[in-house]
């Protein structure tokens, strides 16, 4: 048809494949992983006819993630096909020292978190301590070897890992809503707690910020979100695929639901949907642009499809819910951290 | 050649990598298959990324800050960008890794 109109010269644009090790695009591969079940990494090279033995730092964090967001009980994810921040958990900088950002619920705090960070941050000397825009706490400059013991510390005061540095859920930014604010339509703080609560510790495609406000004055900037809830005196008005990145994109409305719960669950099953159909490294805003915000709308406004989507993503959290730092602080794990073995340190002959 | 035993082959995950600090500076040993290990030195030529940090895959690496990519076989980087790496002979032997003392500035104590 094509060609028909547009003359001979036309050739349709061959699909970009993920890397040189393949010519499937992600799209292809999926859709091949689902339909031929494969449950590893060494299944999808081989029945995929990768040229590489083991795939590239392009397409194995990409295949690592589509197994396990496609077989949470089956697959195990592999830490050596994931760029050294979500193996390391914790952000790599231009030094090769590591940052890190315990998990504020809500950008809330205690006096005794800020005390806990205070003491670590002097305990392993940390040169620059910010605030960061997720509303929490940012420790940079912190030696590779020293994570584990800092984990240890921060754990023991009841901080896990804030996934800073993850393709997976971030922040839930949130004012302070009818708690303090004389403007606040509903408990703002609350539900972006409730939310990150839900969220955290999942992988998805590409990073995940949300912010709620608790009323049009929209303090918690939540129409740059990739979900942003503002709070209205009538329920809830879920905006999605929203950015404020190299791109900056406005929300667009999903929906406006009455109750807190409506809100979780909508919320919960965009983020599955998302995590199911997404290109790897596709933030929800450019898989939006993709799919079309009609056909997220259409699929979610099937209360049997919400609820099944929200059931797939509660049983992947029963796994992948867990604190890295509290996992990886054990003495055996933590020994990774370290090298291997110091030769300078044999006396010289 | 005086080889120095490192520490056991299972302490580096496989396709993954350690680094071991040595006088003539950190060097990275990357576990390429069930028993294959290679040493090169763990700092990238471009702007000093740690490569034990980098995803690998075949008999290369890629570094983990601007994504350059090297043959451990040569220490060379592959592709459009220019640069080398110092490699290390490196063995296996039951389930033991032993790097070369001469090449990396320390005689072994036997
Ligand atoms: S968004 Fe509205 S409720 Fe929240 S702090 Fe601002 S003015 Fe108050
Ligand atoms: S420092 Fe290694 S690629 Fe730039």
């Amino acid at each position: 048809m094509l060609a028909v109109t547009l003359g001979d010269a036309f050739a349709m644009p061959a699909a970009q494949p993920i890397c040189g090790c393949t010519d499937l695009t992600h799209e292809d591969v999926r859709r091949l992983i689902k339909a031929r079940e494969l449950k590893s990494q060494p299944a999808v090279w081989q029945e995929l006819g990768w040229r590489t033995p083991n795939g590239c730092h392009v397409c194995r964090p990409a295949v690592n993630f589509y197994l396990l967001a496609d077989g949470p009980l089956e697959y195990q994810d592999d830490p050596q096909s994931r760029f050294v921040n979500e193996r390391k958990h914790a952000n790599i900088q231009k030094d090769g020292t590591f940052s890190v950002v315990p998990r504020m619920w809500g950008g809330i705090t205690s006096a005794s978190e800020l005390r806990a960070i205070a003491d670590a941050a002097e305990k392993y000397d940390v040169p620059t301590v910010k605030v960061t825009g997720g509303q929490r706490i940012d420790l940079l400059g912190v030696k590779g070897e020293d994570l584990p013991a800092m984990w240890a510390d921060l754990n023991a005061a009841g901080l896990v890992s804030g996934h800073a540095y993850s393709k997976g859920l971030r922040t839930v930014k949130t004012c302070v809503g009818t708690d303090h604010c004389r403007f606040g339509t509903q408990d703002s703080t609350g539900l972006g707690i409730r939310l990150e609560k839900r969220l955290w510790g999942s992988w998805t495609p590409h990073k995940v910020k949300l912010a709620v406000s608790g009323c049009p004055r929209n303090c918690a900037e939540a129409t740059c979100k990739d979900v942003g809830i503002v709070c209205v005196d009538s329920g809830y008005e879920i905006g999605v695929g929203g950015a404020a990145g190299m791109d900056v994109k406005e929300v667009e409305r999903l929906v406006k639901v009455a109750t807190e719960g409506e809100a979780v669950e909508w919320t919960v099953a965009f983020v599955q949907l998302y995590r199911e159909h997404a290109r790897y490294l596709d933030r929800p805003y450019k898989w939006l642009g993709k799919v079309g915000l009609d056909w997220v709308k259409e699929t979610l406004g099937d209360a049997a499809t919400r609820r099944a989507l929200v059931e797939r993503f509660d049983l992947s959290q029963t796994i992948y819910q867990t604190d890295p730092w509290a996992e990886l602080a054990v003495r055996e794990k933590a020994r990774a951290f370290a090298p291997i073995a110091d030769l300078t340190l044999e006396a010289a002959q | 050649m005086s080889w120095i035993d490192i520490g056991a082959l299972d302490d580096i995950p496989l396709r993954g990598a350690r680094m071991v600090k040595t006088r003539a500076g950190c060097v990275a040993l990357f576990r390429t298959a069930e028993a294959e290990i290679f040493a090169t030195s763990n700092t990238c030529a471009h702007k000093g990324g740690p490569l034990a940090e980098g995803i690998v895959h075949g008999r290369r690496v890629t570094c983990p800050l601007h994504n350059w990519v090297y043959s451990l076989e040569t220490g060379e980087v592959q592709g459009a960008d220019e640069g080398r790496i110092a490699t290390y002979p490196v063995r296996v032997e039951e389930g033991r890794v032993l790097i070369d003392g001469d090449a990396i500035g320390k005689r072994s104590a036997a």
